[in-house]
């Protein structure tokens, strides 16, 4: 008897093992849509998923949480029907992004900006307010700062945040902020700390220099450049004051609450979901609201996009049903559930030149740089 | 003789203090852990409780056909996609006239819950004669206001700093004083999956997800383990070089961090074979790579522990190597190479890091139906709600926790049950 069991039992898990190699079994259909990206998108695709699937009875689409770059790369890897259908970014798509989808044959590319997210430098609602300057952030935050001489760099030498700025309060630098994997952390460097960097002239200077290299055609020279300059502005100090807290943004809330005296650095969706426990520093002396980042007065925002595979608009049931309802006024408007949930809107004239573009189906050129 | 008999009785006092010592190290050692432990699981326990029940609100619906927009014959297709949320808000703006301005109004439609236009929408299509009655409904309360009836929410905090405003707070008590606000049990926990809205979220998804994984495991390790672990004991030539390489092999693959697994399997599973990206198969694989080790390693040694005696006397009353092998070591082995198994699957039941590469960290708000279909797993689960902005997530996290935790100590349970139960003593 048990031998027979046995046997049978191989005979039944050697099947399974045949047809795991028999892969082309499993590209014939989907009836799911896919969608991977950025973190910071997930949780607006996620509810528009949700709401999508509880109106019109679809299968609810699958989101998987990447990253923006991981997204591109998945989303580029072909036109099959095995590669995701939509990826969420939370920044425009780059030009190598581009062409690498273009070489692997997904040609036509539908960009749908769906609206803004800032990013806050927070501390605990006990603590004191602060007010920066992008130059603060830079200052506080950089490996190198610019020293007394134009053009002279040394190791940033500040400890306090008394010692950047004399208005700000005398406590010690102590920032809990996102991993370099993380496109929340990608944003801050480049809206903050370039922000701040492009305050000093001469540095300034090396980005202009890198352009008109370029003009010029000295192409070694130009990347030359821009490689200096990245280098000044982009590089985050590694000597404590800057402390890697991870991807999960509760997390820093939490140890913000049990650390009044250090500052954390995540979205918006956030400090609004716990404003009872941290609050937002102004920068440039705005203060972060919905409003500062609607109309662009608030510095540290960003767009955010999902970008549609065109040439799986009629494959994949649902698709453009998703689309739609991710486009509709419901749904990011003004007043819409995506509003809920954290997400700046965009101009209502904006919005309305978007939907009807996504509607005709009006894939993007080539970006530029 | 005298002095030796001295210098031992004075060394005696020092050998018992250093025995009292070291008893009150292991003491102190396990008290610590011990320690840990409570901390955790009262952590965990305390913040997970109240996820197990839910708030739901009673609103009296007059399903008016004209507010619906539905004509007079309507079919199934426009009873599904009438205007049902409208008809709730209207029910709300009704009980609070108060709710005058724009914020108001908006806040006035977060009382309940997104899925009660859904709900009431199933009630409509499962009985469309209650179209222009009036009807009570037990609809779920937003997070907010689930928070709220918790505890979670401090009424004494300035306002601006509450999630809550004064006249939500209003709101809520006149709902108290009507007895329409309830807490029940907490079935939408076991019967719902994942959603973004977390009074809807539940993990019933997951679950079928980590068993149809788990499934897919055993299916595979199982077979390709023991068989694995007879070959090696019972047929495999002795003082092989090949054979001793394989064995070296087998222990190092044990030793493997997970996530090296999770990096193989998305480039030979779904890179390679084509398995659909967040499947349960592509997992299950995964995770058979990460327990086979454990299994051929505790089968081995459960099947050299049965006596070369019963061997003998069966090769000796003329039996194969094979009749030996199945009818008669491998019976005897079969608990112990069970426990083993047993302890293997809870080991895969709380894995996450391979998952991760092989895309079953994501939102998957349906059930899935077969090992094709996309899934989540329960620890993914957990990991995903842990990282949501919404702070009633924090407790179906500790929720979730529990559950998985549950299903860990009964698997392994069972495995200390079986050991106890079928052990033979040679």
């Amino acid at each position: 008897m048990k031998n027979r069991f046995l046997s049978h039992y191989a005979t039944a898990s050697s099947a399974i093992a045949a047809l795991c190699l028999s892969g082309s079994v499993f590209a014939a259909s989907r009836n799911h849509i896919d969608i991977v990206g950025s973190s910071t998108v997930y949780p607006f695709s996620t509810v528009v998923a949700e709401t999508f699937s509880n109106k019109t009875g679809n299968r609810t689409p699958k989101v998987e949480s990447t990253g923006s770059g991981g997204g591109m790369k998945l989303f580029c890897a072909g036109a099959g029907i095995n590669t995701p259908d939509i990826t969420n970014a939370s920044r425009r798509i780059k030009k190598s992004e581009f062409n690498n989808c273009q070489a692997n044959g997904v040609k036509e590319i539908i960009e749908v900006p769906i609206g803004f997210d800032g990013i806050t430098i927070a501390n605990a609602k006990t603590a004191p307010q602060f007010d920066l300057s992008e130059r603060d952030i830079f200052l506080a935050l950089a490996k190198k700062v610019p020293g007394n001489k134009p053009g002279e760099l040394i190791d940033n030498p500040y400890k306090t945040w008394k010692q950047v700025n004399p208005a700000l309060p005398d406590t010690r630098i102590e920032v809990l902020g996102p991993p370099p994997t993380s496109g929340t952390r990608d944003a801050f460097v480049e809206l903050a700390m370039e922000g701040g960097c492009k305050t000093f002239p001469w540095i300034k200077q090396i980005k202009t220099d890198a352009k008109a290299a370029k003009k010029a055609g000295d192409k070694s020279r130009a990347s030359a450049l821009k490689q200096r300059y990245k280098n000044i502005c982009h590089s985050i100090r590694e000597d404590g004051a800057y402390v890697e807290a991870g991807e999960n943004d509760n997390l820093i809330v939490e140890k913000l609450q049990k650390n009044p005296k250090a500052l954390g650095i995540f979205g918006f969706s956030f400090l609004d979901q716990n404003s009872d426990k941290v609050k937002g520093a102004t920068v440039n002396g705005k203060e972060i609201s919905f409003e500062n980042i609607a109309n662009g007065h608030y510095p540290l925002s960003r767009p955010l996009f999902f970008y549609v595979k065109k040439s799986h608009l009629g494959k994949i049931p649902g698709m453009r049903g998703y689309v739609a309802e991710f486009t509709s006024e419901d749904a990011w408007g003004d007043e819409g559930y995506l509003t809920d949930e954290g997400l700046i809107p965009l101009p209502r004239d904006q919005r309305q030149r978007i939907a009807e573009a996504v509607k005709k189906e009006i894939p993007m050129q080539a970006p530029e740089e | 003789m005298k002095n030796h008999q001295e210098k031992i009785r004075n060394s005696l006092k020092k050998r018992h203090a250093r025995e009292r010592r070291f008893r009150l190290y292991g003491l102190l050692s396990v008290s610590v852990s011990i320690l840990f432990l409570l901390l955790l699981l009262t952590d965990i326990v305390s913040k997970g409780l109240p996820a197990f029940t839910e708030t739901r609100i009673k609103l009296d619906i007059t399903l008016d056909p004209q507010q619906l927009g539905l004509g007079d014959h309507p079919d199934r297709d426009a009873l599904f996609h009438a205007n049902y949320s409208r008809l709730i808000t209207e029910t709300l703006k009704k009980m609070f006239p108060d709710a005058k301005t724009r914020k108001q109004r908006r806040d006035l439609k977060q009382l309940v819950s997104k899925s009660a236009a859904y709900d009431l929408r199933d009630a409509v299509l499962a009985n469309p004669s209650l179209l222009g009655t009036t009807q009570s409904f037990w609809f779920l309360a937003k997070d907010d206001v689930d928070q709220y009836m918790k505890g979670r929410i401090d009424r004494t905090l300035p306002e601006s700093q509450r999630r809550l405003k004064d006249y939500q707070l209003a709101w809520i008590d006149r709902l108290l004083a009507e007895n329409r606000l309830e807490k029940r049990f907490n079935k939408t926990f076991f019967t719902a999956s994942d959603s973004r809205e977390p009074e809807q979220a539940g993990i019933r998804g997951a679950f079928v997800g980590s068993v149809l994984t788990l499934l897919v495991t055993l299916a595979l390790s199982f077979p390709i383990g023991v068989l694995a672990a007879i070959y090696l004991e019972e047929f495999a030539p002795q003082n092989n070089r090949w054979v001793d390489l394989i064995e070296v092999n087998i222990n190092n693959l044990a030793a493997v961090p997970s996530i090296v697994f999770g990096l193989l399997g998305l480039a030979v599973f779904i890179g390679f074979f084509g398995v659909p990206r967040s499947a349960p198969l592509a997992g299950g694989l995964v995770l058979t790579l990460m327990t086979l080790p454990t299994i051929i390693i505790t089968s081995r040694a459960v099947i050299k522990a049965v006596p070369q005696s019963i061997r003998e006397a069966a090769l000796a009353l003329g039996a194969s190597k094979t009749q030996v092998a199945f009818g008669h070591v491998l019976p005897l082995a079969l608990p112990g190479i069970l426990t083993g198994t047993i302890i293997g699957m809870a080991q895969a039941l709380g894995e996450t890091a391979p998952l991760l590469l092989i895309g079953m960290v994501a939102f998957v708000a349906d059930v899935p139906h077969g090992i094709f279909d996309p899934s989540t797993a329960l620890p993914v689960q957990i990991f995903l709600w842990a990282d949501s902005p919404e702070r009633a997530f924090v407790e179906r996290t500790s929720a979730a926790i529990i559950v998985l935790l549950t299903f860990l100590i009964a698997m392994n349970g069972l495995a200390v049950f079986m050991r106890k139960k079928y052990e033979k003593k040679w």
